[in-house]
C-alpha cells in the first residue's frame, strides 16, 4: 500500500477517516456500497442491512449512510447534536467468529491504538420498534466515549435471522472528533487540508443544520406529511400485494424492494411529524406499529425473493 | 480426591448478569453431582467480563455401586407375570433370581440388580453439555454459521472456548471430553484481551488462577472490587479529597474490567455550580465513574475517578484526557439543561400536563394534579399542615417531571423540583414536599415528617391507589367514577369506598402489624367487626386487645366466650335456628343467670361508652368485669335444661356474652 499523504490521514481528515474504513472493509472482502438514495434514520434502514440480513445467503457489505434524525436538530448551536449525520455500517452474514477482532483492527486502522486507549464492550441490547428487529451486543467505548454499536441481529422485520448477521455501526462524526481532538463537530477538518484549502465540517453542513432545524421544528408542511404517510403506507401495501406469484412449488415475491422503499418513506415522514410535535403520545405508538407492520410484511416478501430465499 | 475446573470463555458478558451467572453455574453443577451420588467437598464460582469459571474440589473418581433388590412374582405364578418380571429386571431367566420364603405369602422370586458406578469423568462429560445448553441467562443469543441450524447453542454472547479438566492435585488431570456446537472442551484459555491475548494451557484451578493473573486477568470479582476501592480511595486521599463510595457503581465497574486500573481526572470547576446530585448522576450513569468530595466542605470537587481495563503504555494520559473530554461534554449538557430549567417557573410548566395522559382511564396528569391538590387541602388540617401551603406544594410537586434535567435523569425527580422551587423563592416546606411526597418508596423507606409533605404524600398515594383500584375493578359499577368525585379522608365513607379496597388496606395493615410483632388473629378479630375504616383506631384497638388478652382476666374471658360460642354453635346446629333476641328475665331460675345478665348489661354500656370515646383500654377493663359472672355461670348453670323454654333463654343469654364482647372484637377469630 502506498504511504498515505497527510491530508488523507484519518486523524486529520473526515473524508480520510471514511476512506480508511472503506478500504479496511473492502480489504476484508465486503461489497462497498454507496449510501441508499432515500432519507433514513440510521444505516440499519438501508435494504443492504434490513433485507439482506434475512435469508441464508452469505452477505458482507459496508457503506456510509447519511442518517436523518429530525428531532435531534439544534440549529447548529449544539457542539455534537445534528439532525443529519453520517454512519458507517458494516454487515457480515453469517457473523464471523473473529468479528470483535476485526472491529478492533478497524479502530487501529483509523489510529486508535489499544495500547494507550481503553476500549470496552459495554452491554447495549439493540431494538428497533419500527423495524420489528432486535439483537444483542454492545456499545463500544473508547476512553469513556461511545464510538460504535456492535450487534448480533437475532430478528429483523419480524423474521428470525438464520444465520445471524453481525452489524457494526460507527458514528463517524464522533470518531472523527475523537481522533482529530476536536470538541465541536463543526470544527472538524473535512478534507485534511490547511490554510485556504481547508474545508471544515461547518463549511459543509452548518447552514444545512440551521435550515433543516427551522424546517423540521417550525415549517415542515404537516398536512402534506400526514398525506404522504398515508400514501406511502397504501403504496407499500399495494406493491406487496401485487408482487406475490405462485411459481412452481413455492410462492415468490417480485417487488419486495420497491415496497420496502415506501416503508422507509413512511418511517421518515413519521419522524418529521414527530419532530413537529403534532403526534400525541398515544398516536405515536400506533404510528410506530403501522410502520412495523409494513416492515414485517416487506421482510416476509423478501424471504420469498431470489436474494432472500433458501434455494 | 480429584477436582473439577470448568471455564466458559466468551465475548463480553453484561456486568449486571455476571454474579448470578457464576452462582447458577455453581448451583447447577453441584446439584447434578449430588444427584449422581457424587458428594463433593467444596465449590467456588467466578465471573469476569469474558469468562465464567467454576472449581469443585474433592469429588470421588467413581460413583458408588448401586445394589437393588426387586421383588418378583410367587413361585409358580403364571407365565405372563414371570416374563414381565424378567423383562423389567433384565434377567435372562429365573435361574438368575433368588427365591425367598415368606411365612405368610409363601415363596417368591427376588432379583438382585447391581448397577456399577460410572467414572466421574464420564458422568461429567454427559451432564456438563446439558447444563451449558440449558443455562438460565436472562437473555441469550445465537451467532455465526451454526445459528442457521435449528437447536443451535444459545449463550449470553458468542462462546469461544471451554476448559474442563478433572483430576487429582498431584497428577496431570484429564480433559472432560465433550463438545458443543463445534466447541471442543480442552485445556486452553486466553488472557487479557489487549495486554496478554495469547492462549494459555491450564491444568487445574491453582495454576489456572495464577496463570490468568500473570496474563492480566483478576479472576475474582471481590478482588477486583477491593483493588478498585483501595486504589480509588488512595488517589482521592493523595490530593486531600475523599472518594464518594457507591456500592452499586463498584459492582458494575468490577464487571466491566478484567484488570482494573483506577485513574483520576478532573473537570472545570465552573461546573460545580450545578447541584451535586446532577453532577454525580451525569458522571455515574453515563460514564460509570466515581465522584470525589472535599472533606473540608462535604461538597463535590472537580475530580472524578475512572476505572480503566488496561495499564496503558503512556501511564494512562490518553485515557484520562479522553474521559475528561467526554465528561466535559456531558457536564456542559447537564449545565445547559439545569440553566434552561431555571428560566421557566414551575407553575408555567403545568399547562403542558393537559396534553399528557397519566392513564387512559384516569385522565391527564393535569387532572390528576388537580385531584391531589384538592385531597391535600382536605388532608392538611388532619395532619396539622397549613392548608394553603399544602395546596401550593401539591400544585408544584409534579412540575419537575417536565424539566430537562429530570427528562435526562428520571431518578432525580422530586429533588430537582425542590431545587427549582427554592430557586423561585417558594416556602421551604412547599419546596421540600416536591422531594418528600414520593416517600416512603417501600416499607423500609423513611416516611415524610413535615406536615405539608405528609399531606401531599398521602394525597398522591390515595389518588393513585383509589384510581388504580377502580381500574382493576372496572366491572363493578358501584365504584365507577370514584376518582373523579374524589374521596374523603379518612377512608371513612364506606358507602363510597369499595369494600375490597378496605380489605386490601386490612391485608396491608396485617402485614405491617405482623412485621412489628402483633398477632394477625387479633387484627382479624378487629376487622371482623365490620366498619373498621379508620386504620389508626384499628391499630389502637389491636394494641389494647393484645394487652387485655395477656392478662388473667382476658385469658379467662376469652375461654368463657369461646365456650359460650361452642355451645351455641352446637345447639344452633341441633335446632337449626339461632338464639338471637333478648332473654326473658322472668325465666331466670338461678342467681348466676341473673348476675350474668346484669353484668352483661353493665359491660355493654360501659364498654360501648369507652369505645365511643376511643378509649380502648377502658373498654377492655370494662370487659374484664364480665369474667367472674361468666365463670360462675358455667360453674353452676346447666345450659341444656329439661325445660325447653329455660334452655332457650339460657342460650339467648350465651348469645348476649358473644354480642357484648363484640364491642371490642370478634373473639371467635382469636386463636388459642
Amino acid at each position: 500500500m502506498d504511504a498515505i499523504p497527510p491530508h488523507m490521514r484519518p486523524e486529520r481528515s473526515f473524508q480520510g477517516l471514511i476512506l480508511t474504513l472503506q478500504r479496511y472493509w473492502a480489504d476484508y472482502g465486503c461489497v462497498i456500497l454507496q449510501p441508499y438514495d432515500m432519507e433514513v434514520g440510521a444505516g440499519t434502514f438501508h435494504p443492504a442491512t434490513t433485507l439482506r440480513a434475512l435469508g441464508p445467503k452469505r452477505w458482507n457489505a459496508a457503506y456510509v449512510q447519511p442518517s436523518r434524525r429530525p428531532k435531534d436538530g439544534r440549529y447548529g448551536e449544539n457542539p455534537n447534536r445534528l439532525q443529519h449525520y453520517y454512519q458507517f455500517q458494516a454487515i457480515l452474514k453469517p457473523s464471523p467468529p473473529n468479528l470483535q477482532d476485526l472491529y478492533l483492527k478497524s479502530l487501529a486502522a483509523i489510529g486508535i491504538d489499544s495500547a494507550v486507549h481503553d476500549i470496552r464492550f459495554v452491554e447495549d441490547d439493540w431494538e428497533s420498534p419500527t423495524l420489528g428487529a432486535w439483537g444483542l451486543g454492545w456499545e463500544c467505548w473508547c476512553d469513556g466515549m461511545e464510538v460504535s454499536q456492535f450487534t448480533y441481529f437475532q430478528q429483523v422485520a419480524g423474521v428470525e435471522c438464520a444465520p445471524v448477521a453481525g452489524e457494526l455501526t460507527y458514528g463517524l462524526e464522533r470518531l472523527a472528533m475523537y481522533v482529530q481532538g476536536v470538541d465541536r463537530v463543526y470544527d472538524l477538518n473535512f478534507n485534511g487540508r490547511d490554510g485556504a484549502e481547508r474545508v471544515s465540517y461547518g463549511d459543509v453542513f452548518l447552514q444545512a443544520e440551521q435550515e433543516y432545524s427551522r424546517h423540521n421544528f417550525e415549517y415542515a408542511d404537516t398536512a402534506m406529511l400526514f398525506e404522504q404517510f398515508k400514501m406511502a403506507e397504501q403504496a407499500c401495501r399495494k406493491y406487496l400485494e401485487a408482487g406475490w406469484r405462485d411459481g412452481g412449488n413455492q410462492r415468490q415475491h417480485l417487488m419486495a424492494l420497491p415496497a420496502y422503499d415506501q416503508c422507509i418513506k413512511a418511517s421518515h415522514v413519521f419522524n418529521l411529524l414527530d419532530a413537529r410535535g403534532v403526534i400525541s403520545v398515544t398516536e405515536r405508538q400506533s404510528y410506530i406499529l403501522r410502520v412495523r407492520e409494513l416492515a414485517k410484511a416487506c421482510g416476509e416478501a423478501w424471504v420469498h425473493t431470489e436474494a432472500g430465499r433458501t434455494s | 480426591m480429584p477436582d473439577l475446573l470448568l471455564e466458559l470463555f466468551s465475548e463480553e458478558i453484561p456486568a449486571r448478569m455476571q454474579a448470578k451467572a457464576a452462582d447458577d453455574l455453581r448451583r447447577m453443577v453441584t446439584d447434578k453431582l449430588v444427584a449422581e451420588g457424587l458428594v463433593y467437598e467444596g465449590a467456588k464460582a467466578f465471573a469476569t467480563p469474558r469468562r465464567l469459571a467454576l472449581t469443585v474440589h474433592g469429588i470421588p473418581v467413581r460413583q458408588p455401586d448401586l445394589k437393588d433388590e426387586r421383588k418378583g412374582p410367587k413361585v409358580g405364578a403364571p407365565e405372563a407375570a414371570v416374563q414381565g418380571f424378567l423383562k423389567a429386571t433384565g434377567l435372562a431367566s429365573l435361574d438368575e433370581a433368588k427365591i425367598q420364603s415368606d411365612p405368610k405369602k409363601g415363596d417368591f422370586y427376588v432379583a438382585l440388580i447391581e448397577k456399577p458406578g460410572r467414572d466421574t469423568l464420564d458422568v461429567l462429560a454427559d451432564f456438563l453439555p446439558v447444563i451449558i445448553r440449558t443455562f438460565p441467562w436472562p437473555k441469550s443469543m445465537r451467532w455465526g454459521e451454526r445459528s442457521a441450524r435449528s437447536g443451535a447453542l444459545q449463550w449470553v454472547r458468542p462462546l469461544h472456548a471451554i476448559v474442563a479438566t478433572f483430576g487429582p492435585e498431584t497428577e496431570e488431570p484429564d480433559v472432560v471430553k465433550f463438545s458443543i456446537d463445534g466447541i471442543e472442551a480442552g485445556q486452553t484459555t486466553y488472557g487479557h484481551r489487549f495486554m496478554a491475548p495469547g492462549a494459555i494451557n491450564v491444568r487445574r484451578f491453582e495454576d489456572y488462577e495464577a496463570k490468568l493473573k500473570a496474563a492480566k486477568v483478576v479472576l475474582d470479582a471481590q478482588t477486583r472490587k477491593d483493588i478498585i476501592l483501595t486504589d480509588a480511595k488512595q488517589l482521592a486521599f493523595a490530593q486531600g479529597f475523599e472518594l464518594v463510595e457507591d456500592q452499586g457503581l463498584l459492582d458494575e465497574v468490577s464487571g466491566l474490567v478484567e484488570w482494573p486500573v483506577p485513574l483520576m481526572g478532573s473537570f472545570d470547576a465552573d461546573f460545580l455550580s450545578i447541584p451535586g446530585e446532577v453532577i454525580r448522576a451525569t458522571i455515574r450513569n453515563n460514564q460509570k465513574c466515581f465522584v470525589v468530595s472535599d472533606p473540608k466542605t462535604g461538597k463535590l470537587t472537580n475530580k472524578f475517578i475512572l476505572t480503566s481495563n488496561i495499564e496503558a503504555s503512556d501511564g494512562g494520559k490518553a485515557i484520562v484526557a479522553g474521559n475528561e473530554r467526554v465528561i466535559r461534554a456531558r457536564l456542559s449538557d447537564a449545565k445547559f439543561f439545569y440553566e434552561t430549567d431555571l428560566k421557566t417557573k414551575l407553575e408555567d410548566r403545568l399547562p403542558k400536563f393537559e396534553q399528557i395522559v397519566f392513564h387512559e382511564k384516569l385522565g391527564t396528569q393535569a387532572e390528576r394534579i388537580k385531584r391531589i391538590e384538592r385531597l391535600a387541602a382536605e388532608i392538611a388540617p388532619l395532619v396539622g399542615a397549613d392548608v394553603e401551603k399544602a395546596k401550593r406544594a401539591a400544585h408544584l410537586a409534579k412540575a419537575d417531571l417536565l424539566t430537562e434535567v429530570v427528562g435526562e435523569f428520571p431518578e432525580l425527580q422530586g429533588l430537582m423540583g425542590k431545587y427549582y422551587a427554592l430557586a423561585q423563592g417558594e416556602d421551604a416546606s412547599v419546596a421540600a414536599a416536591s422531594e418528600e411526597h414520593y416517600k416512603p418508596q417501600g416499607p423500609n423507606d423513611r416516611a415524610p415528617t413535615d406536615p405539608v409533605s405528609v399531606a401531599v404524600a398521602l394525597a398522591d398515594k390515595v389518588d393513585t391507589l383509589v384510581g388504580f383500584w377502580a381500574i382493576l375493578n372496572a366491572a363493578k359499577s358501584a365504584i365507577s367514577g370514584l376518582p373523579e368525585k374524589g374521596i374523603r379522608y379518612p377512608l371513612a365513607d364506606s358507602e363510597k369506598l369499595p369494600v375490597d379496597l378496605l380489605s386490601f388496606f386490612a391485608d396491608r395493615l396485617k402485614v405491617q402489624l405482623r412485621e412489628q410483632g402483633a398477632r394477625h388473629d387479633l387484627v382479624d378479630a378487629v376487622f371482623a367487626l365490620g366498619g373498621q375504616d379508620d386504620l389508626l383506631l384499628v391499630v389502637r384497638r389491636v394494641e389494647a386487645l393484645g394487652k387485655f388478652l395477656d392478662s388473667e382476666d382476658g385469658k379467662n374471658l376469652l375461654a368463657g366466650t369461646k365456650r359460650a360460642s361452642n355451645i351455641l354453635s352446637i345447639e344452633e346446629k341441633k335446632d337449626k335456628r339461632s338464639f338471637d333476641g333478648a332473654p326473658d328475665a322472668a325465666l331466670y331460675k338461678l342467681d348466676e343467670e341473673k348476675a350474668l345478665a346484669k353484668a352483661i348489661d353493665q359491660v355493654k354500656s360501659e364498654a360501648g361508652a369507652a369505645v365511643a370515646k376511643e378509649d380502648f383500654a377502658a373498654a377492655m377493663s370494662a370487659m374484664a368485669k364480665l369474667r367472674p359472672a361468666v365463670d360462675a355461670f358455667f360453674d353452676k348453670v346447666k345450659v341444656n335444661d329439661d325445660d325447653s323454654k329455660v334452655r332457650e333463654n339460657r342460650l339467648k343469654l350465651l348469645n348476649e356474652i358473644r354480642s357484648a364482647t363484640r364491642a371490642v372484637a370478634d373473639f371467635s377469630k382469636i386463636e388459642g
